[in-house]
């Protein structure tokens, strides 16, 4: 077992840490040599291609392969027969190994029934074209209220209703949390806020299609090249599935061109891994957009009813929220993590989130940057202000009085340690912006978001050249400039220059497993494993200086960068730099490395606040975003460009998500707008700067403070537009996204 | 598939007409090569009009312009002389697409393709634009709005090419104007659109007006009632109220993915309003 280091805070002074260095990957982005999941070659290669199902629900009768298995150029066909179950009883392996191609039904629009393999793009189309599939069209649905009805086609006949094992159901799983008595609650109320919110499917719209390169051969070895959140995930799922040993499959992790949650599942990569290995010969996959719309992890589009009490002076006396997730055809935790952080800003003493995970016609939900939470802030959040309006408070002020506190018990369970959710509120309170004059047309929102966070399993390597640079190799893939962070954190601790440290994401042969870049885990986790590895390292680095002096290593310090010898033996002894130790160590013992694994534990939770002014054509219904500040909690920023970037980043999703973005499908059960030109994610033009504030409430769960911060500013972005849109032209809205047609209704409604 | 890249409006035509399977003009590509690419077509010609002299460039004659077919947006932004005389025009051709696009993309290719939404032929519509067309027997010029028929068909016979389009030399006192919604900034295709052109008469009153919508109907319409409705007046709120109630009556327009049947009925009033504000002043009223 790896020696135990102390994780809690010390308030330590800091060299390089909060610098903005330059980035290590700017130079290979921005002149093209950096390699994404599109950019490998191996020698002998085919394309890879998936034939898709044009249908919503469809039985799959028979599969016919005979004629493109004949087609000159074709070297593998693949179909569900190719990829027998041996999942052993794993549900969730097998709704994933049923979603990677689909078996006797097909779930959704663009499900996979079928790929091959042929030595160019032209023949592998070809191919596509010559297998046969008979389908029986079967009833769908789309919704997510219209799924949870009894007479609904149902998505998956083997999930039950809890109180009556003989009925199959779509409601997958309920969620409940909280505590209290909501009924007293109510019942001390003088006021009472009830409404009903629908929010529509939205994509993350990362620009990079997912890729891979996957290469396996007679003996079953196997390569994957893939852009990937997690690739030990990524191994661990193919391997399972394809009935693989975990140490034979070797995943590297590419450049990633934005994953924001969606590159944390497989999808075509075992095809790529099967079609490989029926014809050992390396296989290249690149999904087109329109397979990245209809065949990949959109999050969930939801339906959902919020009540809150409170009394007159604005004291919040009780809470509900009914929250219905489609979680596509497949079963997630969507529901689950909505009920959880629905309430989690707040100090209430009587509180009931119900989260249900509802099974439709749609691809399979994946994971979408605070996954959940935004849909479940939207709903709340816009209730805060009905109620702030009633009691007469401005919504900050309301807030402020309900807002939890360090000793609050979370509407979710746990008691809170020290937050952030006051602090970014009073920043707000106090932001010019707030006082900012509107013009006519004009109106301004605001409102507060909350995530987790998370931590688990992470592994890191150190190992310093002969000349005192140091290669630091990370398990957690790179998305939101991970690299530059680790790189400051091990310089910080080794007392040597940024500049002197290349950081590089190993791939699964070479460190242990490393949990999936998600839940803003790969700086705290990671960031934990470095300083570790570091201390590691500096102990090695001790040791020889004392063997280099003849002293007692009790006797050494490390200070700046260098070795110090103490006590009165080494009172004339000039200090040792690690490159001087470095340029020794192949005379004083071999290489000098630090190494540590560590299931991260006590991600900080965080908080943000935002505020947002828009103008409304009350014409038009068009919206245009005016001004925008991000106020957030990062615990400590380690990068403060990156901080703010990812602070920038969610809230423009946030913005697309609130404003254009969603997934249209027709009454046949097909989607619509699977492509860039109609799933309007926000353009450069489209968005003002969005202003940032960093506040530094340390984590005390981590040696630097650290919290994550990639995900809770796309929590707040719809609720604060809503509100804003709402005061701009004088009515509530409660449907996302709030495209010109649908506040142009509202308006017309209202007259 | 082959390709061929005449010389002459005359050879293009004749290839055109020659050829059994599909054949596809090239101009910008701007649509052909999408749509090649997305597996939604598969030429067996594709007959490249850029080498062809006639097409490439912009004359100023005594009776107006001459745009060619292969003429780029971009290039038709720089022309100091059409921008003077048909700013709407060209501010439309000017929202195709995007930069990159516009680099690429033609008026007439807009035209040809015949989408409802189609930017440029509101206005070209508007401003009594006509194709040139060549075909196996000779050429004619035809008003632009006989060139589409319904989405994606237009009256070209086989064999017919659109050379170039022609724009009149604008009349004293006129104005042209062009709006589009889209429901982000840019890189968009028009829900619905306004293209207005009207000439003054004395005392600033609207003496003559063409109005014609888009992506309300199966094709680019033009309203009659709706220039009615503000010929003989200063552009005074009756007749704006006016002018907007007549575009909506004209509007046959669609629900789908980009707005509803409602929404683009009510914002087409709406831009024909504006837009004929814009093209009043651009006339010199007040």
């Amino acid at each position: 077992m790896a020696e135990a280091f102390d994780t809690s805070y010390t308030d330590q002074e800091f060299t390089v840490i909060g610098n903005r260095t330059l980035r290590p990957d700017g130079v290979d982005k921005v002149t093209g040599r950096a390699r994404y999941g599109a950019d490998a070659t191996a020698p002998g290669q085919l394309v890879g291609l998936i034939l898709r199902s044009p249908h919503a629900h469809a039985k799959i009768k028979k599969i016919d392969t005979s004629k493109a298995e004949k087609l000159p150029g074709v070297k593998a066909v693949l179909t569900s027969a190719d990829l027998p179950d041996l999942t052993n009883g794993n549900r969730g392996n097998y709704d994933i190994l049923e979603n990677c191609m689909a078996r006797d039904r097909a779930l959704y629009d663009g499900h996979a029934v079928a790929a091959v393999a042929a030595t160019d793009m032209e023949t592998a189309k070809q191919a596509l074209k010559l297998i046969k599939v008979s389908y029986k069209k079967l009833p769908h649905v789309t919704d997510v209220d219209a799924a949870m009805q009894d007479s609904a086609p149902i998505v998956q006949p083997h999930i039950k209703k809890a109180d009556d094992q003989t009925q199959s159901t779509n409601i997958a799983n309920v969620s409940t949390f909280g505590h209290g008595d909501v009924e007293a609650g109510f019942a001390a109320a003088d006021y009472i806020v009830e409404e009903s919110f629908k929010t529509e499917q939205t994509h993350q719209g990362y620009i990079e299609p997912h890729a891979c390169l996957a290469s396996v051969g007679p003996d079953g070895q196997g390569e994957l090249w893939v852009t990937t959140q997690g690739h030990f995930t990524f191994r661990s799922v193919c391997s399972d599935l394809l009935g693989m040993d975990i140490a034979k499959l070797k995943v590297t992790s590419s450049e990633i061109g934005g994953g924001f949650g969606g590159k944390t599942h497989v999808w075509i990569e075992p095809v790529a891994l099967a079609l490989s290995r029926k014809c050992n010969r390396p296989v290249k996959m690149t999904m087109t957009r329109d397979e990245v719309f209809r065949a990949t992890g959109p999050t969930a589009s939801t339906s959902m009813d919020i009540k809150v009490g409170a009394t007159k002076d604005g004291r919040i006396t009780a809470a509900t929220a009914h929250i219905r997730y489609q979680d596509g055809a497949f079963p997630g935790i969507w529901g689950m993590l909505g009920a959880m952080t629905a309430f989690a800003c707040y100090d209430l003493e009587n509180c009931q989130s119900v989260g249900y995970d509802v099974l439709v016609n749609r691809p399979k939900v994946a994971a979408y940057r605070a996954p959940s939470a935004p849909m479940a802030a939207f709903g709340v959040e816009s209730c805060m202000d009905l109620m702030a309006e009633k009691v007469g408070m401005s919504p900050v002020d309301f807030r402020l009085k309900n807002a939890a506190q360090e000793g609050t018990r979370a509407s979710y369970g746990p008691t809170y340690g020290p937050i952030g959710i006051g602090a970014t509120l009073r920043a707000v309170k106090n932001h010019p912006h707030m006082r900012a004059r509107l013009g006519k047309n004009q109106g301004r929102g605001m409102a507060c978001g909350f995530w987790f966070n998370f931590g688990g399993q992470t592994c890191v390597d150190m190992n310093i050249g002969t000349d005192g640079t140091v290669n630091l190799t990370v398990g957690t893939v790179d998305v939101g400039g991970a690299r530059a962070s680790m790189g400051m954190i091990a310089a910080e601790e080794l007392g040597i220059p940024y500049e002197d440290v290349k950081v590089t994401v190993g791939d699964t042969t070479s460190l242990g497993h490393n949990d999936t870049t998600e839940g803003s885990r790969g700086t705290f986790s990671s960031g934990m494993a470095t300083i570790f590895a570091a201390r590691n390292a500096v102990e090695e680095l001790k040791a020889r200086a004392a063997q280099t002096w003849d002293i007692d290593i009790g006797d050494v310090a490390w200070e700046d960068g260098q070795a110090i010898a103490k006590g009165v033996k080494g009172s004339n002894l000039p200090p040792l730099s690690l490159k001087e130790l470095a340029k020794a160590s192949p005379r004083t013992g071999g290489p000098i490395a630090g190494h540590n694994e560590v299931v991260a534990d006590g991600a900080g939770v965080s908080f943000a606040s935002h505020i947002c002014d828009v103008e409304v054509d009350p014409e038009t219904g068009a919206t245009k975003i005016l001004r925008y500040t991000v106020v957030q909690d990062a615990g400590k920023a380690i990068h403060p460009d990156y901080v703010e970037g990812q602070m920038q980043g969610a809230a423009a999703q946030g913005i697309g998500w609130a404003l254009n973005e969603e997934y249209i499908y027709g009454d046949d059960g097909t989607l619509q707008n699977a492509g860039f030109l109609d799933y309007r994610i926000p353009v450069c033009s489209d968005l003002p700067m969005i202003d940032t504030k960093i506040l530094e409430i340390p984590n005390p769960n981590h040696p630097y403070g650290i919290r994550g911060v990639g995900e809770t500013s796309i929590v707040p972005p719809l609720a604060a537009i809503a509100s804003a849109v709402s005061n701009a032209v004088g009515v509530r809205m409660t449907h996302t996204p709030m495209s010109p047609p649908r506040i142009l209704k509202a308006i017309n409604e209202a007259k | 598939m082959r390709y061929e890249a005449p010389t002459t409006t005359k050879e293009a035509a004749k290839l055109l007409a020659k050829e059994k399977g599909a054949a596809h003009l090239l101009a910008g590509g701007t649509d052909l090569l999408v749509r090649m690419k997305g597996g939604f077509i598969e030429p067996d010609l594709v007959v490249d009009i850029k080498r062809i002299p006639a097409t490439q460039s912009i004359q100023k004659t005594a009776s107006g312009f001459t745009i060619g077919a292969g003429v780029s947006c971009a290039s038709v932004g720089r022309d100091k002389g059409l921008g003077k005389a048909w700013p709407g025009v060209v501010e439309a051709a000017m929202l195709i697409g995007s930069d990159q696009i516009q680099g690429r993309c033609t008026m007439a290719g807009n035209l040809c393709n015949a989408s409802p939404a189609a930017d440029s032929v509101p206005a070209m519509v508007a401003a009594r634009a006509k194709a040139v067309v060549v075909g196996p027997k000779g050429k004619r010029t035809v008003p632009v709005e006989k060139i589409v028929t319904g989405p994606g068909a237009t009256s070209l016979k086989k064999g017919e090419l659109v050379e170039a389009i022609k724009l009149p030399k604008p009349e004293a006192r006129s104005g042209d104007a062009y709006l589009r919604f889209i429901p982000r900034t840019e890189m968009d295709i028009a829900v619905c659109s306004a293209g207005v052109n009207l000439t003054l008469g004395a005392g600033g009153v609207v003496k003559k007006a063409r109005v014609a919508l888009g992506a309300v109907a199966p094709t680019v319409v033009l309203v009659p009632a709706a220039a009615r409705a503000i010929v003989g007046t200063k552009l005074d709120d009756a007749a704006l109220e006016k002018l907007a109630k007549t575009c909506e009556a004209a509007c046959n327009p669609i629900d789908d993915k980009r707005g509803t049947v409602e929404f683009r009925t009510q914002v087409a009033g709406v831009l024909a309003k504006r837009a004929a504000k814009i093209a009043y002043q651009r006339a010199g009223g007040k």
